[in-house]
């Protein structure tokens, strides 16, 4: 088997290794050089052109055409159809008696607030369904039904329970965004690949210590996906809740402001509580979820180029 | 029997790295209990290289996993040097963690004082020669890199037991030759035992001082080989291609009796 020839001086089979190494770190160096892939952060023009661009044309083609049907006279009653110019009159109007910002106010910090709380309830309770088996069989399956029921059903048993004040918004807002966010929770762990929770196993990362450094960081994608459209429900339940239940006590939040406008059938007001419910939502999304996301995601290889 | 992994203390000095003794496993399978593994017996030595190789269904793979203590055997004993480091066939980094953290953790959860980790890792990243990869992201690296950073990771836990599971499998041939190279010189500068599964014949003969050939369904120890061409070799080395047509006959004889049955 063995060449009896090689088993020459001992300092010979020494320098014979000592090259061989050398050689072999020079093709190593070598190899990672051809297989290094150069990645570059895209420059803002690009992205500019890309992602900034087309929304605002969309946006700018929606306000001619909107423009368009009052001037052409296609639309005549201002009843049905305000200008453009009206809207902004109206918001105008709101910005110089220092409304505007209370009004945005008043509804953000509800439902940023019902939010967190939401979260601080969602995950443990994603947490304890994924990973007791009993717990997941007895409520798992209520949990997903729950987020097909819209939020609004939830007004009138709360108006009931705790009466027209911010109690009954928190829990609408709790009843709608909590099981969003445990069910991220739960396919974000359900889809955490075996691989790792083996390997975790086999550096002495079990119970919580593999919960803490293996399945929270391994689940984190499924869970900001959970908290997004925890999110989104959160504030759609908040204004489903804030239209139904005004009362003077409870501020003027958008919700308000819209059936305000609906009482004095003002329809510029309208269109401004709608554009104001949409901007929040939006700038929320845009500037806590998305970047959030886009980061760890970024981070682990998973955001493709287009 | 009772199974009983007995974990040694450090201190202790024991003349083995593993010792698996008429471990037998069986699954619950569509027909009845299913035999994987038949009264396997085997030692490591510490500072050994063995590789265990063997066609499909020999159940090495399996017995890897009873090894590492992911699985109890359903017969026999398993005695390990200390908790072993397992490798596998896909890198199993952490893609949340730099190649650096990645290493941290294992350090970590060995128990490594704070301010010791970012000085090991240096070194352990130094080691498989990917010394200024410490803040690289898991998808930044390439094939062979990742699998160096693995290693590095398992090297990480101090174990005198490093199992790998057919670690280059997927890696193209020119990286793998590479990384026997590494992986032979840093065997011999940590003195680790290695039990190395692989199904590639001429990996098995390149690595190892010892190749144990198993058999397939149900996995029993077909034949045994001492490797003593001096390293370093290279696996196109004469005598390491003359073992291996050696040990493939009877590869392919072990696999030829299945097509009788």
């Amino acid at each position: 088997m063995a060449s009896s020839d090689t088993k020459s001086g001992l300092t010979d089979t020494r320098q014979a290794q000592a090259d061989g190494n050398r050689q072999t770190a020079g093709l190593e160096a070598g190899l990672d050089a051809l297989e290094n892939v150069a990645t570059a952060r895209t420059p803002f023009s690009v992205t500019f052109r890309a992602k900034i661009l087309p929304p605002l044309i969309a946006t700018g083609v929606v306000l001619v055409i909107w423009q368009a049907l009052i001037t052409f006279n296609v639309v005549t009653d201002p009843t049905r159809l305000p200008s453009p110019g009206d809207v902004a009159a109206e918001f105008k109007d709101a910005w110089l008696k220092g409304k505007l910002l209370g009004y945005i106010w008043t509804s953000a910090e509800r439902g940023l607030l019902g939010f967190l709380l939401a979260l601080a309830i969602g995950t443990p309770l994603g947490l304890i369904v994924a990973r007791v088996k009993f717990v997941r069989a007895a409520i798992g399956p209520v949990l997903s039904g729950l987020q097909s029921l819209p939020s609004v059903a939830w007004v009138p048993p709360a108006v009931l329970w705790l009466g027209l004040n911010n109690s009954m918004m928190y829990a609408v807002i709790l009843l709608g965004a909590v099981p969003s966010i445990a069910n991220g929770l739960v396919s974000g762990i359900d889809q955490v690949p075996p691989l790792f929770l083996r390997a975790g196993r086999t550096m002495g990362a079990t119970g919580w210590k593999g919960a803490w450094h293996i399945v929270l960081p391994a689940s984190l994608p499924g869970y900001l996906a959970g908290l997004k459209q925890g999110w989104a429900f959160s504030w759609r339940s908040l204004m489903a809740a804030e239209i139904i239940a005004s009362s003077p006590d409870l501020g003027i939040g958008l919700g308000a402001l819209l059936e305000n406008g609906r009482n004095a059938s003002s329809m510029p007001m309208i269109f401004e509580a709608i554009f104001l419910i949409l901007f929040v939502g939006i700038a929320v999304d845009l500037l806590i979820f998305s970047p959030l996301e886009r980061r760890v995601l970024r981070s682990r290889g998973l955001l493709v180029k287009s | 029997m009772a199974t009983a992994i007995a974990k040694a203390e450090r201190a202790e000095s024991v003349d083995y790295a593993a010792r698996i003794e008429h471990v037998s496993k069986s699954f619950a399978g569509p027909a009845g209990q299913q035999l994987v593994l038949d009264d396997i017996t085997l030692d490591v030595a510490p500072g050994e290289f063995v590789t265990l190789l063997g066609a499909s269904g020999c159940g090495k793979s399996t017995l890897l996993n009873l090894v590492a203590g992911l699985d109890d055997p359903s017969a026999g004993s398993i005695k390990t040097d200390g908790r072993p480091a397992l490798m596998f066939q896909e890198h199993a980094l952490f893609p949340w963690l730099t190649a650096g953290k990645n290493i941290e953790l294992a350090l970590k959860l060995g128990g490594v004082p704070k301010n010791e980790r970012r000085g090991r890792a240096d070194e352990l990243l130094a080691l498989v020669r990917l010394q200024g990869s410490y803040d690289k992201r898991v998808h930044e690296l390439s094939g062979g890199m990742r699998q160096r950073v693995a290693l590095a990771r398992a090297l990480a836990q101090e174990s005198r037991l490093l199992l790998m599971d057919e670690p280059f499998a997927a890696l193209d041939a020119i990286t793998r030759d590479v990384l026997h190279d590494e992986l032979t010189r840093i065997w011999a500068e940590t003195g680790v035992s290695v039990l190395f599964v692989t199904h590639n014949v001429r990996e098995a003969v390149r690595l190892a001082q010892r190749v144990v050939l198993l058999s397939s369904r149900p996995g029993r120890v077909a034949h045994e080989w001492t490797v003593d061409i001096p390293q370093p070799r290279r696996i196109e080395d004469a005598p390491v291609a003359e073992l291996s047509i050696e040990i493939t006959e009877q590869l392919r004889g072990e696999i030829r009796r299945h097509g009788q049955q």
